[in-house]
């Protein structure tokens, strides 16, 4: 882990250089223009494929519905189903980001700025955690969430979650706290400050930027997630989006046009948000690379 | 770094004290408190949901169990030799070996390729750059659900092309022979964005004093991408290829909506297998031997890499 490089910035073209020639111009627009073609059709052909009937799906699934079947997208949007999926992935990706930030920016306080025996020791023990996914322990996992009697709950998908960010997110938080000016600290403790007001009122007003970083990755993560919902939770009201897009896809198995429209609203959150806060969530889903 | 000077800031009350001993009594006092609010959750819910399920992994794939009551049924490396000899492992095996090679074959070099292109100065060059990454974003279930309908042999994109070429419609992935390169072509267009990103960070750290040295030279474009980019992008491509090696174990999600592991075991990859044959018919032994098999790949691939190509990043 290289600990230098800035966080990765997309929005922000090259500077410097002179501008490009015509010949140069026409294969770079050429080639991109084709490559942007592979990435948006399937899913522009989703969002119309929402649009049209079955039929027509058959016969033109690329262009332009002729008859716009509000209904399909309006009959999700009126269910109760979508939005409490929506509920649901919200409810558990919010409190997987509340203890993730809790719990790692605490440990990581401590493994940057107390002195204590074994601190290094600790901090690799936490660091295993970012060599194996968590599938390769799900059974287990499964049997412990089971004898704790949180199967079929929401803290029963959080808590693994957590547990299995902790050591990216300890590793950003205390990459981070290190690299703040120490002069901070010789202040705080002339004043009498102890470690834990140092902690609450000038290490975390100061880590907004690090804050954001590991809370989009944390909810990314768990907004996406399908392995451990899908063996923890048993009951549909429960169901975070990913588990409900499949239950749905069973029950409408060949209406493609529905699950098209289905697929296509629990999405647009996350367009409408990358897009709107593409700069961070770049940053923040690349973090774990450059630092 | 350390910020042990901070630590012993000197103390009007205690001025009096020996230095020494004023710095010990400062550190304990205010130590303890903060270690004991500060550590323990972490170190808690880290212990108990990551490193017992993995240790008692290990000590589960010893015996033969249905997950109620306690683990009886010492059988030994049984599950292990089970693993080994079933013909749907052997192909998950193969498939994740596939899939690392497509990566660092195809994935990373094109990633590059556009990179390079995204950093020129054209308009436009931040939009296709957001564009390429917004895959990455979306969540692998989705992505292989939108997949599963451009397959669509019926209703699908492809299905669309051949009929307008005339031609019957292609099943890709009930196809046993096509199925996995046809989940290939998906993980390409989902994740290639990501390494696109990292190149591109990569690209815009190279001092442009360099290229342009490169340009009075006489260096055409293709010798300064080879001789003076490429080289300087080491640490980058090394780290790409890390995170295409891990991640590729990973993969589960984006095969469940598209083949779920069909047709006949054709598109496994290591936790699809885990999944359909621990989890599903709960043989927690056997699901639990996976799992050990799975983590000693990781760890092993992660330490081996780490040793021998990122020794000095």
């Amino acid at each position: 882990m290289t600990e230098t490089t800035a966080p990765i910035d997309a929005a922000t073209a090259s500077s410097g250089g002179r501008s490009e020639r015509l010949p140069t111009k026409i294969y770079l627009y050429t080639s991109l223009t084709i490559l942007a073609a592979i990435i948006i059709i399937p899913l522009v052909t989703t969002a119309l494929g929402g649009f049209k009937t079955l039929g027509e799906l058959r016969g033109n699934p690329f262009g332009l519905p002729s008859d716009w079947q509000w209904e399909n997208y309006g009959g999700i949007l009126f269910s109760q189903r979508y939005w409490l999926q929506m509920g649901n992935s919200l409810l558990i990706a919010g409190l997987t980001v509340f203890l993730t930030l809790a719990f790692s920016a605490m440990a990581a306080f401590a493994f940057a700025h107390v002195k204590f025996f074994g601190s290094g020791f600790l901090l690799n023990y936490f660091l295993i955690g970012l060599m194996f996914p968590a599938a390769t322990a799900i059974l287990p996992l499964f049997i412990r969430i089971r004898d704790l009697g949180l199967l079929d709950t929401y803290w029963g998908v959080v808590l693994p979650q957590v547990a299995f960010g902790l050591g990216m997110s300890i590793l950003l938080f205390r990459n981070f706290f290190r690299n703040l000016p120490s002069e901070l600290f010789d202040a705080a403790f002339v004043d009498g400050a102890g470690y834990i007001r140092f902690f609450w009122s000038i290490t975390l007003p100061l880590s907004r930027p690090i804050i954001a970083t590991v809370g989009i990755i944390s909810f990314v993560g768990s907004w996406n997630s399908y392995i451990l919902p899908l063996i923890m939770l048993n009951s549909e009201s429960k169901y975070p989006w990913p588990l409900g897009i499949m239950v749905y896809r069973g029950e409408f198995s060949t209406d493609w046009q529905l699950i098209l429209a289905f697929i296509t609203l629990t999405i647009l959150p996350t367009v409408i948000v990358f897009f709107a806060a593409q700069k961070h969530i770049i940053a923040g889903l690349t973090a774990g690379a450059v630092k | 770094m350390s910020q042990t000077s901070s630590i012993s800031a000197p103390r009007a009350l205690s001025a009096r004290t020996p230095a020494i001993a004023r710095r010990k009594s400062n550190r304990v006092r205010g130590t303890w408190p903060v270690l004991v609010l500060f550590l323990p959750p972490a170190l808690l819910l880290f212990t108990v949901f990551v490193i017992l399920p993995m240790g008692e992994a290990a000590w589960y794939s010893f015996y033969n169990w249905n997950g109620y009551g306690l683990p009886t049924q010492w059988i030994g490396t049984k599950n292990y030799e089970l693993i080994f000899n079933n013909g749907a492992f052997r192909q998950a095996l193969i498939n994740n070996g596939l899939i690392i090679l497509v990566s660092i074959v195809i994935q990373i070099p094109l990633a590059l390729w556009i990179a390079t292109m995204v950093t020129h100065r054209i308009k436009g060059a931040v939009m296709f750059r957001l564009l390429f990454f917004l895959p990455y974003v979306l969540a692998d279930v989705a992505a292989g659900m939108i997949w599963r309908f451009v397959y669509d042999g019926q209703f699908g994109l492809v299905a669309g092309i051949f009929n307008a070429m005339g031609m019957s419609a292609p099943f890709w992935l009930a196809d046993r022979q096509v199925a996995f390169y046809a989940v290939l072509g998906v993980i390409v267009w989902k994740y290639f964005g990501f390494h696109m990103m990292l190149f591109v960070a990569g690209l815009q750290s190279i001092d442009k004093s360099v290229l342009e040295a490169a340009d009075i030279d006489g260096a055409t474009g293709w010798q300064k991408f080879y001789r003076v980019t490429l080289p300087m992008l080491g640490s980058t491509v090394r780290l790409s290829v890390f995170f295409a090696v891990i991640g590729s174990l990973q993969l589960f999600d984006m095969i469940m909506p598209l083949t779920g592991g069909g047709p006949s075991n054709a598109t496994q990859t290591l936790v699809t297998f885990l999944y359909s044959f621990g989890v599903m018919r709960m043989q927690v032994g056997f699901g639990s031997a996976v799992g050990v098999v799975l983590f000693v790949i990781c760890v092993v691939l992660a330490f081996s890499y780490k040793r021998i190509f990122m020794k000095n990043d």
